[in-house]
């Protein structure tokens, strides 16, 4: 898509983007290379020479059981928290979407736990879940011992996912009521009128008409799962017990600066890019396709 | 709507009273544990009845993880960021939309692929720049021996260093390296008519004249949305300042929550935990009550 009426000085066009292309340049495609570069060396962590081993770096990670640990822990993170953060806020939002009275309250109160930092709910549920103190410690009372996020992995892993999809539901609510309220309601009118009721009308005109959303939402949640997990891991868990929550970011950062392994974190990061830009690919196909420009 | 479904609406009533109460239950948590006192907040289960120690706790909290200048660290890094999003983002939006120069699809693409990868991916390579932000400049100059030729003319050996670690802009301008706005004001621009355009140049007003008195206004809404997501979405940042504020002097309200983790030896003081986190989370969340509007709008459009 492009203006038919242009400004023909080129000058003041160039020198415009200049702030935002020394920035990115400076800030992200330096130190993309830079891990790269990394990636292929090994690099001393304070400074001095560094030497050139080709794939040893990935291959000395790719056969490292911790680091399969990550990604199988990632992954189960990213599948159980983005299908609970989805699905919840689905329902929600198909339902406030009814416009029933009280729709507005709902409305406005369950985006709030989006502003909430990632870290500050994570203390929150820190305490929620406290084995010792707090909610659920009731079940200790009952059964004592059954729930410990601080030595059952199980349980941590809950803990976190718990967290980490309190705070997406309120999230995808955002997109899904924006969604199902984008839907001409004449649409709805005119299948009642026919005679289909309120949940036939959900599966076969609001359901496929927000399918976009849906498929925009996972790669959204799949990705933020991979970032914005880490302050809910350090605040929760700090990878623990026995790295059952040892996710792939945070494991970057345990080895990068606690490890002062730079050129294995190096190359966990470049793994990790290469996974997240396979999935913008992804979601960016789908969405070329449905955004018009009005 | 227009049937009478009582058992349906009683089913969706129902639901949404519960989701209801488990999205406000932590907040309600966090703010009654904050006003027990040490035995209470210990107490399974604890009392949902509010105790007194509130202004207690939460003056407690307030000192032990010195939040007065932690928020107002948070709060300048937050409105830096934000700042300079809607400010740059709409300098190169309007470059890239409304003029044709050599290279400007490749530009495009160059600004549209740091949109893949968050910093969270690239935070090794990231610090080591930050704390010599002009290391890459360094580089290229010793690549493209430039330096070596500066050498010998004039004697004096290059080596240019500004680290950025513990300082407001090493917080901020990796933030706002990200093309997030630009996109958000391109698809508007896009949506303006050219006639606006042609109408402007016909009465004599170039580019920069167009672009402050007839483009920023209309896109009052968009800094609007941008700049309240974008205030969230800094205010709520963890793991870059966590790295790069060694020094307490720059550290963020949110990388102060770790202060408050209670110990695990003796009886946890988690009405103090709960007090701060209770004060770190207030900020954000009158952000979304205040402008839910525009962040609904900021969030759609930006997404997309």
């Amino acid at each position: 898509m492009e203006k038919r009426v242009t400004f023909s000085s080129w000058t003041i066009g160039i020198l415009f983007a200049v702030p935002q292309l020394l920035l990115i340049f400076t800030f992200f495609y330096w130190p993309a290379g830079q891990a790269v570069y990394w990636s292929l060396t090994l690099q001393q962590p304070w400074g001095g020479g560094n030497i050139w081993v080709g794939l040893d770096n990935f291959r000395s990670i790719l056969v490292n059981a911790d680091y399969w640990n990550s990604i199988t822990a990632s992954l189960v993170f990213a599948g159980i928290s983005t299908g609970l953060a989805m699905f919840i806020a689905l329902v929600l939002a198909a339902l406030t979407d009814r416009q029933l009275a009280g729709s507005r309250l709902y409305r406005v109160v369950l985006i709030w736990p989006y502003g909430i930092a990632a870290p500050a709910l994570a203390l929150a549920f820190r305490f929620i879940l406290a084995p010792e103190a707090g909610f659920l410690s009731v079940v200790n009372r009952m059964w004592p011992g059954i729930w410990d996020p601080g030595l059952d992995g199980a349980d941590a892993m809950a803990s976190i996912i718990v967290a980490f999809s309190w705070k997406y539901v309120g999230y995808n609510f955002i997109f899904f009521l924006a969604a199902f309220q984008a839907i001409p309601r004449s649409l709805i009118e005119a299948a009642a009128m026919d005679g289909s009721g309120v949940i036939r009308r959900f599966w076969d005109i609001q359901f496929p008409l927000i399918t976009p959303t849906i498929f925009f939402l996972l790669v959204i949640n799949i990705t933020e799962s991979f970032q914005d997990s880490f302050g809910i891991v350090d605040i929760m868990t700090s990878g623990g017990p026995a790295n059952a929550t040892n996710l792939m970011v945070y494991k970057i950062y345990s080895d990068g600066f606690k490890g002062l392994d730079y050129s294995g974190a190096a190359a966990q990061s470049i793994i990790l890019m290469l996974l997240i830009i396979l999935l913008t690919i992804f979601q960016f196909r789908f969405i070329e396709r449905r955004v018009h420009y009005g | 709507m227009v049937e009478r479904t009582p058992l349906l609406n009683f089913f969706t009533h129902l639901i949404l009273f519960i989701g209801f109460v488990f999205c406000v239950a932590p907040f309600l948590i966090v703010a009654i544990a904050a006003s027990h006192n040490l035995k209470d907040v210990n107490d399974v289960p604890m009392s949902l009845l509010p105790g007194s120690d509130f202004w207690i706790n939460i003056k407690t909290a307030w000192v032990t993880a010195d939040l007065g200048p932690k928020l107002l660290n948070s709060f300048i890094v937050a409105g830096g960021v934000a700042a300079g999003k809607v400010i740059i983002s709409a300098l190169t939006a309007f470059s890239i939309v409304y003029f044709r120069f050599p290279g400007r699809m490749f530009m495009f693409w160059l600004i549209f692929i740091t949109l893949m990868l968050p910093l969270e991916v690239r935070i090794v390579p990231t610090y080591a720049v930050v704390a010599n932000v002009l290391s890459p400049y360094q580089a290229i100059l010793d690549l493209t021996g430039l330096s070596w030729l500066i050498e010998k003319v004039s004697g004096v050996q290059v080596s240019l260093n500004l680290g950025l670690l513990n300082s407001y802009p090493g917080l901020i301008l990796p933030l706002v390296a990200t093309a997030t706005g630009t996109f958000l004001y391109r698809q508007f621009f896009l949506t303006l008519p050219d006639e606006l355009t042609e109408a402007a140049r016909m009465d004599g007003a170039g580019p920069l004249r167009f672009f402050i008195d007839i483009l920023l206004p209309l896109s009052r809404n968009n800094m609007a949305a941008l700049g309240t997501i974008m205030f969230l979405w800094a205010w709520n940042q963890y793991l870059w300042p966590l790295l790069i504020t060694t020094d307490q002097s720059h550290a963020m309200a949110v990388t102060e929550l770790k202060q408050l983790i209670p110990n695990v030896g003796g009886t946890p003081e988690w009405h103090i935990a709960m007090a701060g986190t209770l004060i770190i989370m207030l900020p954000p969340l009158l952000v979304v009550v205040l402008m839910q509007r525009w962040i609904v709008r900021g969030l759609v459009a930006t997404e997309k």
